[in-house]
C-alpha cells in the first residue's frame, strides 16, 4: 500500500488527535488572555505570579480543577448531571471538524459543512438545558430556561446571516466558500456588512457572552447553570463555552473574513505582507528575549526563553515557504502554513472583540435581550438576505453590474435597520407587571 | 418579636413570602447571605412568577454586633472608632455624625480649623463611598471595568486619609471636640490634585455608562419610588433627592463648616435608578466644588476645643444628624451624667433605604432586583450594626 493511498484516512484522523489534545490547552490560554485583556483595560496588571507574566496559569488552574473534589448535589439526577457537560464538550469540540483552518488543515470538507456545524453545535444546548435541569436548584434552571430561549432565539438570525453569505457564496462547503472570496476578491464582510453585524451579535449571544451572558449572569444567578458544578465538570463547561468561542470565531472568519486569505491575496503590491507573519513571531521572541534576564526565578527564566525560542521556530516555519526555490515542496506548502496563520490570527482578532465588548458594556437584561433577538435581529437579518438575493438576482438575471445592486442592497437593509430601532424604542416596558395588572382589573370576574 | 421580623419589608399591604399560599406558577428563591450581588450579607426571599418579582422580603442581621449595647459599656472617647464599622465605606462620615452628637451633648464647639477639615475629608469620605456604590452597582447590573476605574480614584482619596491619620478604611479621624491630629503640610496640595483630575475622571465614567443604551435600558424606569412614598418611609439621602424631595441636612441644618460654602443639591424627577445614578454623580461634582472651596482658605487656630480629657456630658439627651453619603446619619444619646452614655440609639440610613425595596422591586425581573440593590447604596454594616 502506498503512501497515497492511506494519507486520505491518516491525516484527518492526525488532525483530529490534534485538535482535541490541543483544544483544552488552546482555552486555558483564551482564558489567560482574556484575564490579560481584561486587566490591561482596568488599569492593572492581571495574573503575573504563575510563570512569567503568569503564563503558567492556566495550566495552574487546570490542575486545581482536576484534583477538586467531585460533587454531586444528593437531590441531582445523577445520569444528566454526570452526562450533561459530556453533551456540551463533545458538540463544541465536533463542529471544529468541518473548519478548514488553512486550505490544508481540515479534518473533513463536507459538502454539507456549514449545514453541518449548524446542527451540531446547536446541540451544545441540550448540555446546558439538561446540566441546569439536573442540578435542582432554582439558580440553575433559571439558568438553564433563559440560556435555552436565547440560544434559540438568537440561532435563528445567526442562520440568516449565514444564509446571506451562502448566497453569495453559492455553497455550503466550507473550503468553497472561502475560494469564492479568494476567487471574486472580495471578503464577504465588504459585500454584506449587515450580515456579518448580525452575526457578530447572535455568536455573543450564542456562546453566552456578555452583554448576553444571561444564562450565568454571575450578579443575578451566581453562575446559571453552572452553579450547582464542580471541579473537573465545571472545567468540561468552560471548556465547551471557549471551544464555542472558537468555533463561532472560526464560522465568522470562514464566512465574512476570507478565512485563510491573506488580506489583498490577489493584490501584488500588497505582497510584502506576507511577511507580516514572520515579524508578528520575530517580535514576540525578541520581546520574550529581552524579558528572560529580568524574571526573578531560575524556572521563569528558561520558561521565557523557550516560549521565545518557540516563535522563533514558527517563525523559521513561517520563512522557509517564502525563501524556498519556486516549485518546491516548501514553496508548494505556504498556502497552507500561512494560510493556518492567517486563519488564527483572524480567530483572535474575533475573539479578540469579544473581549472588548465584554468589558465595556453592561448586561441586558432577558426581556430586552429577548426584545433585541425578535424584534430587531430576526427582522433585521431577513431583510439583509432578501436584499442580499434580489441584488444577486439583478445581477445574474437583468446584468446590473454588481457594484451598484449590492451597495443599493446594503443602504436598504440599513435604512430598514433604522426603522426597527425607531420603532423598536417605543415597545419597551420597564416593569413587566403593570400592564397585566391593569388587564387583571379590568377583567370581568366570574367567582 | 419574631412577627416583626417576618414582616419586615413587607411594606403597606406586603406579602408576606413565607405565609402566604404559592400559585402554582411560583416559586420562592432565596437569594443571599451568600449572594455575589447582595453587597454583604443581605438575604432577600423573593416570591416569583417565572422571573417576575411578586413579592419579597429581606431578612437582615447577619451582621449584627450589637454597635449600640457595646455603646453602653464603653467611655465617650472608647465608643468613637466603633461607629466607624458601621458604614465603613464611609467611616469618616461616621465618626463626624457621632463626635458632633457628643459635642452638642457636652455643649462645646469643635474651632474653626477643625469644622474645615473635618468638612474636607468628609466630603472626601462622600466622594470615595459613592465610587464604590459607582463601581459596585455597574458590576452588578454588568459593566465590569467602571469598578476598577472607580477603585483607583477612591485609592487616591484612601491615600490622604492614610497621610493624615495612619489608616485608609475605620480611619477615626476626628475626636470629640475637634481633630485627633494635626492635618500634614501637603494636605491642600492632595486634595487640590485630585480635584483637579477628578473632573475628567467622571466625565469617563459618564461617557462609559450615561449614555449607553444598555445601561439606560437598564435603569431607567427600574425601582421607581416616587417623592410621596419616599418621605412617608423616611427615606433620606440621594434616593429621596432623586424622587424630586430637595432635601440635604447639609443645607437645612448645617453643621460642620457648610454653611460657609458654595454647592448645589442635585435632584431628580422620576425617582428611578437612572436620576438615583445621575444625582449621585453630580454629588460628586458637588463634593469636589466644596473640597476646593476648602482648601482654598483653612483657617489657622487650635484643632481641639475645650475638652478634658474624661468627659462627663451633663445628664440629659441629644439627637444630632448629618448628612451621610446614604441619608440621614443620626445619633440619638442619652446621658446619665457618667463617663459612659446610658444608651446610643443610631438611625442608620441604609436601613431605613433598604425598606422601600419591596415596593421598588415588586413587577420587576430579577435582574432588576440587583440593580434596585445596588441602587439603594446599602452596607450590611449599617443595616445591622
Amino acid at each position: 500500500m502506498n503512501l497515497n493511498a492511506i494519507l486520505p484516512y491518516v491525516l484527518p484522523v492526525l488532525f483530529a488527535l490534534v485538535i482535541v489534545a490541543l483544544l483544552p490547552l488552546v482555552a486555558g490560554y483564551i482564558v489567560l488572555v482574556e484575564r490579560k485583556v481584561m486587566a490591561d483595560m482596568q488599569v492593572r496588571l492581571g495574573p503575573m505570579r504563575v510563570g512569567p507574566h503568569g503564563l503558567l496559569q492556566p495550566i495552574a488552574d487546570a490542575v486545581k480543577l482536576l484534583l477538586k473534589e467531585d460533587i454531586i448535589p444528593e437531590s441531582a439526577d445523577r445520569l444528566l448531571f454526570w452526562g450533561a457537560p459530556l453533551i456540551s464538550v463533545t458538540a463544541a469540540m465536533l463542529a471544529l471538524a468541518a473548519l478548514p483552518i488553512g486550505p490544508f488543515f481540515q479534518i473533513a470538507d463536507l459538502n454539507i459543512g456549514l449545514l453541518y456545524i449548524l446542527g451540531i453545535s446547536s446541540l451544545g444546548i441540550f448540555g446546558i438545558v439538561l446540566g441546569g435541569w439536573a442540578s435542582n436548584s432554582h439558580y440553575s434552571l433559571m439558568g438553564a430556561l433563559r440560556s435555552a430561549a436565547q440560544l434559540v432565539s438568537y440561532e435563528t438570525s445567526a442562520g440568516m446571516a449565514i444564509v446571506g453569505a451562502l448566497l453569495l457564496a453559492g455553497t455550503l462547503s466550507t473550503r468553497g466558500i472561502v475560494q469564492e472570496q479568494a476567487d471574486t476578491g472580495w471578503w464577504f464582510i465588504f459585500v454584506a456588512p449587515v450580515g456579518f453585524f448580525i452575526y457578530l451579535v447572535a455568536s455573543i449571544a450564542e456562546t453566552n457572552r456578555a452583554p448576553f451572558d444571561m444564562p450565568e449572569a454571575e450578579s443575578e444567578l451566581v453562575a446559571g447553570y453552572m452553579t450547582e458544578y464542580s471541579g473537573f465538570r465545571w472545567a468540561l463547561y468552560f471548556l465547551a463555552e471557549y471551544t464555542n468561542m472558537v468555533v463561532v470565531a472560526s464560522i465568522a472568519t470562514t464566512l465574512f473574513l476570507g478565512g485563510w486569505l491573506r488580506p489583498f491575496a490577489n493584490t501584488r503590491v500588497f505582497n510584502f505582507l506576507d511577511y507580516f507573519p514572520l515579524l508578528l513571531m520575530l517580535w514576540v521572541a525578541g520581546y520574550c528575549f529581552r524579558r528572560t534576564p529580568k524574571q526573578p526565578v531560575q524556572v521563569q527564566k528558561m520558561f521565557m526563553a523557550t516560549v521565545g525560542l518557540l516563535c522563533l521556530a514558527m517563525a523559521a516555519v513561517l520563512t522557509a515557504p517564502l525563501i524556498a526555490p519556486a516549485g518546491s515542496l516548501l514553496a508548494s506548502a505556504k498556502p497552507g502554513i500561512h494560510g493556518a496563520f492567517w486563519f488564527l490570527f483572524k480567530v483572535a482578532a474575533y475573539i479578540y472583540v469579544f473581549m472588548w465588548l465584554r468589558f465595556t458594556f453592561p448586561r441586558y437584561r432577558f426581556d430586552q435581550l429577548m426584545r433585541l433577538g425578535w424584534q430587531f435581529l430576526v427582522p433585521l437579518s431577513i431583510v439583509n438576505v432578501m436584499m442580499i438575493a434580489v441584488a444577486l438576482a439583478l445581477h445574474r438575471q437583468l446584468g446590473w453590474p454588481n457594484w451598484i445592486t449590492l451597495p443599493l442592497g446594503i443602504v436598504l437593509t440599513l435604512i430598514a435597520g433604522a426603522y426597527l430601532l425607531a420603532t423598536g424604542e417605543k415597545h419597551e416596558h420597564p416593569r413587566v407587571g403593570e400592564e397585566e395588572e391593569q388587564q387583571e382589573e379590568e377583567m370581568p370576574v366570574n367567582a | 418579636m419574631a412577627d416583626r421580623y417576618n414582616n419586615f419589608g413587607g411594606g403597606s399591604g406586603g406579602v408576606n413570602v413565607e405565609t402566604t399560599v404559592l400559585g402554582a406558577d411560583e416559586i420562592i428563591l432565596n437569594m443571599g447571605p451568600q449572594h455575589p450581588s447582595t453587597h454583604g450579607v443581605l438575604r432577600v426571599k423573593l416570591r416569583l412568577d417565572g422571573e417576575k418579582v411578586v413579592g419579597s422580603e429581606c431578612v437582615i442581621g447577619y451582621l449584627h454586633r450589637g454597635v449600640e449595647k457595646i455603646a453602653e459599656h464603653r467611655s465617650y472617647q472608647q465608643f468613637a472608632p466603633y461607629v466607624d464599622r458601621m458604614d465603613y465605606v464611609a467611616a469618616v462620615s461616621n465618626g463626624l455624625g457621632y463626635c458632633e452628637a457628643v459635642e452638642k451633648l457636652m455643649q462645646v464647639e469643635a474651632p474653626p480649623r477643625a469644622r474645615v477639615i473635618r468638612t474636607i475629608l468628609t466630603e472626601l469620605q462622600r466622594i470615595a463611598s459613592h465610587l464604590f456604590w459607582l463601581g459596585t452597582h455597574a458590576l452588578d447590573i454588568g459593566a465590569l471595568t467602571p469598578l476598577f476605574y472607580c477603585l483607583r480614584e477612591r485609592e487616591e482619596i484612601l491615600k490622604i486619609f492614610e497621610k493624615y491619620c495612619g489608616a485608609r478604611l475605620t480611619t477615626h479621624a476626628f475626636r470629640i471636640g475637634g481633630l485627633q491630629y494635626e492635618a500634614y503640610d501637603e494636605l491642600e496640595k492632595d486634595v487640590e490634585r485630585f480635584c483637579k483630575d477628578f473632573d475628567k475622571r467622571i466625565d469617563e465614567y459618564e461617557a462609559l455608562l450615561t449614555e449607553n443604551r444598555i445601561w439606560v435600558g437598564r435603569t431607567k424606569g427600574i425601582g421607581i419610588l416616587t417623592a410621596k412614598d419616599a418621605i412617608a418611609m423616611g427615606v433620606t439621602g440621594p434616593v429621596l433627592r432623586a424622587s424630586g424631595v430637595q432635601w440635604d441636612i447639609r443645607k437645612a441644618m448645617p453643621y460642620a463648616a457648610y454653611d460657609q460654602y458654595e454647592f448645589s443639591i442635585p435632584t431628580g424627577k422620576n425617582g428611578d435608578t437612572y436620576d438615583r445614578y445621575l444625582v449621585r454623580l453630580e454629588e460628586m461634582r458637588q463634593s469636589r466644588r466644596i473640597c476646593l472651596q476648602g482648601i482654598e482658605n483653612i483657617p489657622a487656630g487650635p484643632i481641639l476645643g475645650k475638652v478634658g480629657k474624661v468627659l462627663k456630658p451633663p445628664p440629659g439627651e441629644v439627637y444630632h444628624s448629618i448628612e451621610a453619603p446614604k441619608g440621614e446619619l443620626g445619633y440619638y444619646i442619652v446621658s446619665d451624667g457618667t463617663t459612659q452614655p446610658y444608651r446610643v440609639r443610631i438611625r442608620p440610613p441604609s436601613l431605613i433605604n433598604l425598606e422601600a425595596l419591596d415596593q421598588m422591586i415588586r413587577g420587576h425581573l430579577v435582574a432588576d432586583v440587583v440593580a434596585v440593590i445596588g441602587t439603594l447604596d446599602i452596607v450590611l454594616g449599617e443595616v445591622d450594626r
